[in-house]
């Protein structure tokens, strides 16, 4: 076979539609991580989101109140990781550990009691609509190939404004100086007049709505409907592309492409013969990630004080 | 009170009270402090200065007391409210953020605004102009840690100068400077004052108080003893108010004719790793057998260090420590332990013991070699539990029983865990580093007696203690270390308290 069956638009295409999900829990883990705090409970609040976002379109018909049903989930399961970590300062792994298996039991239970089903629920629901750029179909040549690629649905245009939008809030305003000041030396916000806590609960919150909004994309913005476990690690996956982006919104959108691109690549390989295996692509992304923290190359380094309980000295 | 009339105290602390669980470390503090003045808070480390200093900063809350800025009554619930009543701290720890850049971390939490946006450049005017109006400019886009101390302190006043402070409280800003940083530092205060701004400076250098300050209050064991104008006093009085002499303990320890030589230190240097600093620098002395080497000092002139390299914790840069003639100098922990070096260290709860593990645990631990205790592959439970109810009616631990875990005791009786362990090596030298700190009397006397009777066995013992009643009591030979150097040595007989203060103090006797 020619590699010009794989290498294609529809590649281009997946890529985002792959990228998207990673996209908005790396950006909500940036804001987590930037303030202080670890949350790997990001995979089941994707869980959760996948879960409502489905459920909330089934019995509304209105996959726009699925969102907000996600998100709404995302935030109360970051509320939970917020209390117990910044409030009382529990090791951050060990609660977000705690609720990835809360959210998988709950989601396991929900189903069956919900839409009397084991492993993924029977009947589908409406879908996001996709949004076309109007102009794009306009232009010579081109402009077939890029509105097939950019015909996307309103979940993907918001992860790349938010890139945008979480660029201007760090960089730029003040709300992000101290979101900074927080993560590298809370005692040092501390002794200014910051208040830690309240930033640090904004961090996770943020973090909680993005990843409920990638797991809204997951059922109504992907497949129309819930399978049991279908985040399938990408909440691991999107703090890969934390670290690998730098804890930067635009570096986490680029390494968001590229995991994106090689697991679409692997997709697209399967059972075609190809000589490589394509479980080597799905690798390769987890690869790059360990050599640039172990510093071989592009030594990138997290904020000094993320994933540490925040105690005042005596 | 006529004062306040007038002109009121810029600061007045009245009957402060802060208590940290068991420990009350501020007691019934006082401190009035006028306007434009420099004002000099001293005491030794643990006095309670810089405890006063963060409950009028905020960082704590006092549990009972008045504080009032300029005549007005102020609850100090958090370093907001300091700021907003013009009270400015340049931490002892620099309080910055390692990778922020110098702009970002004066400009934080009073960050101007446009719109959404900091308005970065109209800070870089206002901060810029203020490090023009004390003579220095400082790159303000460098990131932090990239800057050398002196200048990351600059920041740190620059920090406080924009955000209006009128009352500056240095906390031992001289700490990590060097000497001609020192003398910069001095004259941007002088500076300071001629604007008007009251300055509180914490020290226990009596050199600076006698450089700079106007008055000077000393706290001794979480009180202020005396407020004294600077004029009317001399680092003599200073050093006696300061280091004062609390006689507790009556102990008279028999007279023992020092035996053979134990220990030899030849000038033992360590430099810290990556900077100038000397932490220990060219000591030399020796330890005979029955006789108890007192080391005073004022806590962090090199003292911990210097156990850590007689342990083996830490290498030296370069000297050499000789047991009975026999080089250990490099040797680790292990080897110095086998040579006959026993250890009471001065953080017992994280050097001393295993908190959760049971006395008897903490008891093997160090022993767990010895073929009495240890079989090839397995411990000799019984062998241990039968030797661990012995060290425990012997040094009468309590509660009397082995499976208890450490934090279950007292303060007093984890120490006593440590030296029954530490005492079983049947050591040639004890290191004893702070050995009685956080004791009450009685388990302090315990310790006293123990120490004693080692020595009085033949050991050789180094007592490291920023008590100075403590070094008195028992020492037969009395060193005082400064910034890393042996300051001075004094025989039992010939121990001057003044002296001694003065030397712990300034590193030199003539005031």
């Amino acid at each position: 076979m020619s590699l010009g069956n794989v290498f294609n638009l529809t590649l281009l295409h997946q890529t985002i539609v792959q990228a998207t999900p990673l996209l908005l829990t790396a950006l909500g883990g940036v804001f987590s991580e930037r303030s202080g705090t670890a949350n790997i409970a990001l995979e089941g609040i994707i869980m959760m989101g996948a879960f409502f976002g489905y459920a909330g379109t089934y019995y509304t018909g209105n996959p726009w109140f699925g969102i907000i049903c996600a998100m709404a989930a995302g935030v109360v399961v970051s509320l939970i990781h917020a209390v117990v970590t910044a409030t009382y300062k529990v090791d951050h792994i060990v609660s977000g550990i705690a609720l990835n298996i809360l959210c998988q039991g709950l989601t396991g239970y929900l189903l069956v009691v919900l839409f009397q089903s084991q492993g993924s629920a029977r009947e589908f629901v409406a879908q996001l609509p996709t949004i076309s750029i109007p102009f794009l179909k306009a232009i010579p040549v081109v402009g077939p190939v890029l509105d097939a690629v950019f015909s996307q649905g309103p979940l993907v245009y918001l992860a790349f404004i938010l890139v945008i939008v979480s660029r201007f809030i760090l960089d730029k305003t003040v709300f992000g100086l101290r979101f900074t000041s927080v993560g590298e030396a809370p005692q040092v916000a501390d002794s200014l007049g910051v208040q830690v806590a309240p930033i640090q609960y904004a961090g996770v919150l943020i973090s909680g709505l993005l990843a409920g909004a990638a797991g809204a994309q997951l059922t109504i913005g992907t497949m129309p409907r819930f399978v049991y476990l279908m985040s399938g690690g990408r909440g691991y996956i999107a703090l890969a592309a934390v670290i690998l982006g730098k804890w930067q919104p635009t570096g986490v959108m680029w390494s968001s492409l590229l995991f994106g691109f090689f697991f679409s690549l692997a997709d697209n390989l399967q059972g075609t013969g190809f000589a490589i295996p394509n479980e080597i692509f799905l690798m390769l992304p987890f690869i790059l990630t360990i050599i640039v923290v172990s510093g071989v190359i592009g030594h990138s380094e997290g904020p000094a004080h993320a994933g540490k309980p925040y105690v005042k000295e005596l | 009170m006529k004062n306040s009339k007038q002109t009121p105290y810029a600061v007045e602390m009245l009957q402060v009270v802060k208590r940290f669980s068991q420990v009350l470390a501020v007691d019934h503090a006082d401190l009035q402090v006028k306007q434009g003045e420099v004002h000099a808070v001293i005491g030794e480390n643990g006095a309670g200065k810089s405890t006063l200093m963060r409950l009028l900063y905020g960082f704590y809350t006092a549990d009972s007391g008045t504080i009032r800025i300029n005549g007005e009554t102020v609850k100090m619930t958090d370093p907001g409210v300091a700021i907003a009543h013009g009270i400015g701290m340049v931490h002892q720890e620099f309080m910055l953020v390692p990778r922020l850049n110098a702009l970002d971390n004066i400009i934080l939490g009073q960050e101007p605004r446009k719109g959404l946006r900091v308005d970065r450049q109209k800070a870089r005017e206002e901060i810029t102009r203020l490090a023009g109006e004390l003579g220095f400019q400082v790159d303000l886009q460098a990131e932090v840690r990239d800057l050398p101390v002196g200048v990351q302190q600059k920041i740190e006043l620059l920090k406080v100068l924009y955000r209006g402070a009128s009352i500056l409280i240095l906390d031992e800003p001289t700490a990590v400077l060097t000497p001609q940083e020192v003398d910069e530092l001095f004259q941007m205060l002088r500076n300071l004052q001629k604007q008007g701004k009251t300055i509180i400076l914490i020290t226990h250098k009596l050199d600076e108080v006698m450089a700079i300050a106007d008055r000077v209050t000393v706290m001794r064991r979480g009180k202020t003893v005396k407020t004294v104008p600077k004029d009317s006093t001399t680092s003599g009085e200073l050093a006696s108010l300061m280091v004062g002499r609390n006689v507790i303990l009556d102990i008279k320890p028999p007279p023992v004719k020092p035996g053979e030589r134990v220990l030899t230190v030849r000038n033992l240097s360590l430099q810290e790793p990556g900077s100038a600093r000397v932490l220990v620098d060219g000591v030399s002395f020796e330890v005979r057998e029955g006789e108890i080497l007192g080391i005073a000092g004022v806590s962090g002139n090199g003292q911990s260090e210097l156990a850590e390299l007689l342990t083996g914790l830490t290498r030296p840069t370069s000297g050499e420590i000789l047991i009975r003639g026999q080089e250990v100098t490099f040797g680790s922990v292990r080897r110095k332990r086998e040579s006959g070096i026993a250890h009471i260290p001065e953080d017992r709860r994280n050097t001393g013991l295993v908190m959760a593990l049971s006395v008897e645990d903490n008891l093997t631990i160090g022993h767990q070699d010895k073929p009495e205790l240890s079989g090839k592959v397995l411990l000799k439970r019984e062998a241990i539990g039968e030797r661990s109810d012995r060290l425990i009616k012997m040094f009468d631990i309590r509660p009397p029983r082995r499976d208890v875990a450490a934090w279950h005791l007292s303060g007093g009786n984890q120490q006593k865990v440590i030296v029954a362990r530490e005492l079983d090596h049947d050591p040639q030298v004890l290191v004893a580093n702070q050995p009685t700190r956080g004791l009450d009397v009685a388990a302090m006397e315990y310790v006293y007696h123990h120490l004693l009777e080692a020595r009085n066995q033949g050991k050789a013992i180094v007592l490291i203690s920023m008590e100075l009643d403590e070094i008195l009591t028992l020492s037969d030979r009395i060193l005082v270390m400064y910034n890393g150097r042996i300051v001075g040595e004094f025989a039992r007989k010939n121990a001057d308290i003044e002296q001694i203060g003065l030397l712990m103090l300034q590193g030199r006797e003539a005031g």
